[in-house]
């Protein structure tokens, strides 16, 4: 049983190289069962690099990274699902000659529970209903806001203990934008933990319960978003890159 | 003239269904790898020789095709598992040429075992006999029937695979996007051992069509089909699976009504023809018939 005092995933120090170029440079954070937690950061700050490190498409150079006590630094992407982390990619990545369908089927493959998976397909469409009216529908052939409820949608039938979602509001229209975080709310409220990268600071700190700022590979600020979004020091950690 | 074009017909289905079968497993591998497969060719050789070695040995012909079908999957599993794997992120150049390379070692591995002379197919009498209608007008063997009712099959099968399965389904979710691929949670690597498997039981399976057709077996003999199925998947859009199926039939249909509608003068020059079509056809839409708007990255 896992400890409550223990963090469902924990990264130390997280150090990811890109050849001569240092993504991260000693990035640590904590994410707690149930918890919403932000990464926000300017372009190039490393948010991005940090999700994907967790979910294993990039390999870390140094640091560790423990998922339910367990280290998971460095394994195989199909491993980190198998073991509950499920990860929504920036650009949402779907399988555009595939269907809606097919999407949703290949989001389960890695589990067995045919009735659970039933089950969770139908929870889809409570989520997002556009689902089902796109049941057999290619997924290249849907708009953004539908395509980022797919990709959402994908990433959950994995049934993931923590879901990574990269930029979810990306190329989105305004106004699904605000279906989106209010099916991302709906999950918070059914104790889905996430960790959440967001251009839209305002939209992150709306639903996250804490935020780290990463600022060119390193967390410059963290805190609970209430206090972050109050505080001046966001503006310049956030705005400290480009400057 | 009616009998005629019908006969034609029939024989570009024939052909196409052989260019079909065969460029069907190439994009099958380019699409998990995007690596060009030029030992695809030899592929069909070592199902071809299999049949043929079984059928000497007094092995009906029905179970010696199988047993060919099943030694050309084994051959491409080994392929993979050898000579692909330690070279899989290697860039595109080296890939090409260890593909090459395999080719070349199969070939004279080929040609050490069998010697190069051609041998002949030892067609049973029942494939080599024809059907006649219209006093001879309309002319077509067991064979051509065959082969046309093989791919069918084969191919609706493979349509099963790859709509209905996980597996099936995986193979094109990594074909477009492997990294997506991974982070749903399929085993790349099982994709990828799949692939080769299937495609080169395809390729065995056109081998052994091939070469009943022809007569004969010999081991430079896939090259002129991995020739014409490259065409055939390059018309239809290189790596996808559907796009190699409608590039064999044009192929095919190309082909066989060259020579069949034009003087001899001119269909002589049948091969140099379709390749003037090919280059033509490829400047005005690159990405080939059923992907319009992908570059194709060799």
């Amino acid at each position: 049983m896992l400890d409550i005092a223990t963090p469902l995933l924990q990264v130390e120090k997280l150090e990811v190289n890109f050849g001569a170029v240092r993504a991260l440079k000693g990035v640590s954070i904590e994410v707690r069962e149930g918890e919403v937690v932000a990464l926000v950061g300017a372009n190039g700050a490393g948010k991005s690099t940090t999700l994907r490190t967790i979910s294993g498409l990039s390999k870390p150079k140094s640091g560790r990274i423990l998922f339910a006590g367990q280290s998971i630094g460095g394994r195989a992407p199909p491993q980190i699902v198998r073991a509950g982390i499920a990860h929504s990619p920036e650009g949402r990545r779907l399988f555009g000659a595939l269907s809606v369908a097919e999407n949703l089927r290949l989001g389960a493959c890695t589990r067995t529970d045919a009735d659970a998976v039933a089950k969770d397909t139908e929870r889809m469409f409570t989520l997002f209903p556009i689902l089902k009216e796109r049941w057999r529908q290619l997924s290249g052939t849907l708009s953004g806001g539908e395509q980022q409820q797919l990709a959402l949608a994908r990433a959950l039938m994995a049934a993931p203990r923590l879901l990574l979602l990269d930029e979810p509001s990306l190329g989105v229209a305004p106004l699904l934008v605000r279906h989106i975080f209010d099916a991302l709310a709906e999950l918070k409220r059914q104790g889905m933990t996430m960790l959440l990268v967001e251009q839209n600071i305002k939209l992150a700190l709306e639903l996250a319960d804490r935020a780290y700022v990463l600022r060119t590979g390193f967390v410059a600020l963290s805190g609970s978003s209430a206090e972050l979004a109050t505080s001046d020091r966001v503006a310049q950690a956030y705005l400290g890159a480009a400057q | 003239m009616t009998e005629y074009i019908l006969q034609q017909i029939i024989n570009a289905i024939s052909l196409g269904s052989l260019y079909a079968l065969v460029a069907v497993g190439l994009s099958i591998v380019f699409g998990v790898l995007r690596l060009t497969n030029f030992a695809h060719g030899d592929v069909m050789m070592v199902g071809a020789f299999t049949t043929v070695l079984l059928i000497g040995l007094g092995v009906p012909f029905i179970p010696a095709m199988a047993c060919g079908i099943a030694g050309a999957a084994l051959a491409g599993f080994l392929i993979e598992r050898i000579a692909y794997r330690p070279i899989r992120n290697a860039p595109d150049v080296t890939r090409l040429l260890t593909s090459l390379a395999v080719t070349y070692i199969l070939e004279n591995m080929g040609i050490l075992l069998f010697t190069s002379s051609p041998r002949n197919f030892p067609l049973p009498d029942i494939l080599n006999s024809s059907w006649q209608l219209w006093d001879g007008a309309l002319t077509f063997t067991n064979i051509n029937l065959l082969t046309i009712a093989l791919t069918f099959v084969s191919l609706i099968g493979l349509g099963w695979f790859i709509t209905r399965t996980t597996v099936g389904l995986g193979m094109r979710a990594a074909a477009e996007d492997m990294s997506a691929a991974q982070l749903v949670g399929l085993d790349v690597n099982r994709l990828i051992v799949v692939a080769f498997i299937v495609a080169s039981a395809y390729a065995g399976l056109a081998g052994v069509l091939w070469a009943a057709q022809a007569g004969v077996v010999q081991p430079q003999m896939g090259f002129t089909p991995l020739l014409k199925a490259f065409v055939a998947a390059i018309i239809g859009g290189f790596g996808s699976i559907a796009g190699a199926l409608v590039g064999g039939y044009v192929l095919g249909a190309l082909e066989i009504f060259i020579v069949a509608f034009l003087p001899d003068s001119v269909s002589s020059y049948r091969d140099a023809i379709v390749f003037a079509v090919l280059i033509a056809f490829l400047l005005v839409r690159p990405g080939g018939l059923l992907k319009p708007n992908r570059e194709i990255k060799l």
